[in-house]
């Protein structure tokens, strides 16, 4: 008994029992459910729409994906709509690692007076649902004449309250006190500490966050839609314009589908250890 | 050399005494007023955007809620006209049923099935890193993207939802056109993408109760069931209750399924079968041109939530007292 604690000191979890077949079965089952579809999405890209209403549905991919994907990319301006979402989220992406690792290190180590009444009201703004501040932010936008165009998509996302609530709690783990003491001791200015202490201690907690942004701002619709138009989309207006026109072909929909749902796909596949690993480490203290 | 190089530069003399003192002070004071405001600049950029792009906005939206608005042209006062309008209006009462039932249909099976899968998940498993992966493609993919695919997976004549029912002897179902159908249908996006995002957190939850816990429980005799329902579920409670408070903001936001779902029609279906309040206003203020009547929804919609999380926090501190 002993030993075995000794020897998994780390076992927190209860059901440490090994997980039986049955587990694995309904577990597979509904990874099975959770992939399929983007499995469905390729084979329907890369067929013509007559053989995708025939049941049950062809199970391989078939030739016609490359033409698919040109009509998709022509009819919808997806190659500049890729572009724009890449620019987009990449500014987002950037600002919002920065700016919520300076007000989380602010909250996490530094006493001062409203610290924790500004923090609740962080955490309060959370539940405002940005999309209800959508018809004066078109009048906000049209004011300063950024109407459809990508600044009025990237100005309301460039700090994120989340952001700011993950790496106050990534910080305060990870931070130790006596770093900044001697920081202090050395004479270093605030900003000096927060250069050359902090960051350094931050950066795997704002790669996570930078992950989690990237997708979240990719995927963004109901702001982007409204604001944009069909001559300079993001990504997923386009797919939206696609999905929204009169004559449906759904294979040219599909293969749209992909290639817009591919960039997020293929940070995900790579880096999906690191983005469940924060989403949980995010939780935690939730 | 050293002679030259100590020899102070005429302009740079200061007077003897005092000089160095003031100079030191001054410093330190200017490093200490650094030390004092920078948290306050630190946390400035967030709080800044906000109130330009969060707070201001949803102010100037009940502003806006009292005045006629059209697309495109000025202001004019109407005072509580649009709320009237909208009091009165048979299509408001239909968005926020539809937003209701869908909002039911879509958290109450994904809170539930989460809670199982993060049960599941926190056996010893093998590929456990791959099972969390896949879990979590969902919450990846874009609410486009995922509605056109289940569209077509929903499909009256060629849906494979329909083949798997028609090998089962069930006639295909008009899933778009139906009225609990579409809704089902809708709701099932919404759970395919969510589900795994939330049986994570619930995981995270489960594995932050301590071990000590369990057993304890299993000294008492308590069978698996038992500990699920007596240390597992109680030590979830806050973990729980964030779910439901967010899914149930997220469900109150609906708008890209059932617009796509429909084909890009604000309507939500024919007879607005699946309507939501999210829709509802988007065709308010920007297919019909009706501003201020689009922010008098908005608004109603925030006070509603409001009340919503405040209910829910009341509900569940009774229950703990």
């Amino acid at each position: 008994m002993t030993a075995s604690v000794a020897v998994f000191p780390r076992s927190r979890s209860r059901p440490q029992d090994r997980a039986g077949v049955p587990t694995y079965v309904v577990l597979g089952l509904v990874a099975v459910a959770f992939v399929a579809p983007f499995y469905y999405m390729l084979v329907a890209a890369s067929r013509p729409m007559a053989e995708m209403n025939t049941f049950p549905p062809p199970l391989l991919p078939g030739p016609d994906l490359w033409k698919n994907v040109a009509t998709a990319v022509r009819s919808q301006n997806i190659g500049l709509a890729l572009g724009n979402s890449l620019v987009v989220s990449g500014i987002i992406t950037i600002s919002t690692a920065l700016f919520c690792t300076l007000a989380g290190y602010a909250f996490a180590k530094m006493r001062f007076r409203g610290r924790d009444t500004l923090f609740a009201i962080t955490l309060g703004t959370m539940m405002i649902p940005p999309s209800l501040s959508v018809v004066p932010l078109y009048t906000i936008m049209a004011d300063l004449g950024l109407a459809g165009s990508l600044s009025s998509v990237v100005l309301p996302s460039l700090v994120a309250a989340f952001g700011v609530f993950f790496m106050r709690q990534y910080l305060s783990q990870s931070l130790p006190d006596e770093l900044l003491e001697a920081a202090r001791m050395d004479g270093a200015t605030s900003l000096r500490t927060f250069w050359s202490v902090v960051l350094p201690i931050a950066r795997p907690g704002m790669a996570v966050l930078g992950m989690l942004t990237f997708m979240t701002a990719w995927n963004d619709f109901f702001w982007p839609v409204i604001t944009l138009n069909s001559t300079n989309p993001t990504v997923q207006v386009a797919l939206n314009n696609l999905g929204s026109g009169y004559v449906p072909d759904t294979a040219v929909i599909m293969a749209g589908t992909l290639v817009g749902t591919l960039p997020v796909l293929v940070v995900f596949v790579l880096l999906g250890r690191q983005i469940v690993g924060g989403i949980i480490a995010g939780a935690v203290k939730g | 050399m050293t002679l030259q190089l100590d020899r102070p530069v005429p302009g740079e003399r200061t007077p003897p005494g005092a000089g160095p003192t003031i100079r030191l002070s001054w410093r330190s004071r200017l490093h200490r007023f650094e030390g004092r405001s920078a948290p306050y600049v630190y946390v400035a950029p967030f709080f800044l955007v906000f109130a330009a792009f969060g707070l201001f906005p949803l102010l100037y939206t009940a502003y806006i809620s009292l005045h006629r608005y059209k697309l495109g042209s000025s202001m004019t006062w109407i005072g509580l006209d649009n709320y009237t309008w909208l009091f009165t209006n048979d299509a408001f009462y239909n968005a926020l049923w539809k937003t209701v039932t869908i909002g039911v249909l879509s958290t109450v099976p994904q809170l539930l099935i989460a809670l199982g899968l993060a049960h599941l998940l926190n056996y010893r498993l093998r590929g456990r890193t791959f099972l969390r992966v896949a879990m979590l493609m969902p919450y990846a993919t874009s609410v486009a993207a995922a509605t056109l695919v289940f569209a077509l997976i929903f499909g009256r004549d060629a849906g494979i939802v329909n083949g798997l029912l028609g090998l089962v002897g069930v006639d295909p179902v008009d899933w778009r056109n139906g009225d609990w159908t579409a809704q089902i249908a809708i709701s099932v996006i919404v759970i395919w993408r969510w589900t795994g995002y939330n049986a994570l957190i619930y995981l995270a939850g489960m594995q932050s109760i301590s071990s000590d816990l369990y057993e304890a429980a299993a000294l008492d005799g308590a069978n698996r069931w038992q500990q699920f329902r007596h240390v597992t579920l109680p030590g979830l409670r806050p973990t729980i209750l964030f779910t439901i408070v967010v899914s149930t903001i997220g469900a109150s936001q609906l708008f890209g399924e059932p617009l796509l779902f429909g084909g890009g029609q604000a309507n939500g279906g024919p007879v607005g079968q699946y309507q939501t309040l999210g829709l509802f206003m988007y065709q308010q203020g920007w297919q019909f041109g009706q501003l201020g009547r689009a922010a008098t929804v908005a608004w109603v919609t925030f006070l509603l939530i409001i009340g919503l999380v405040l209910l829910n926090t009341r509900l569940s501190k009774m229950r703990k007292s």
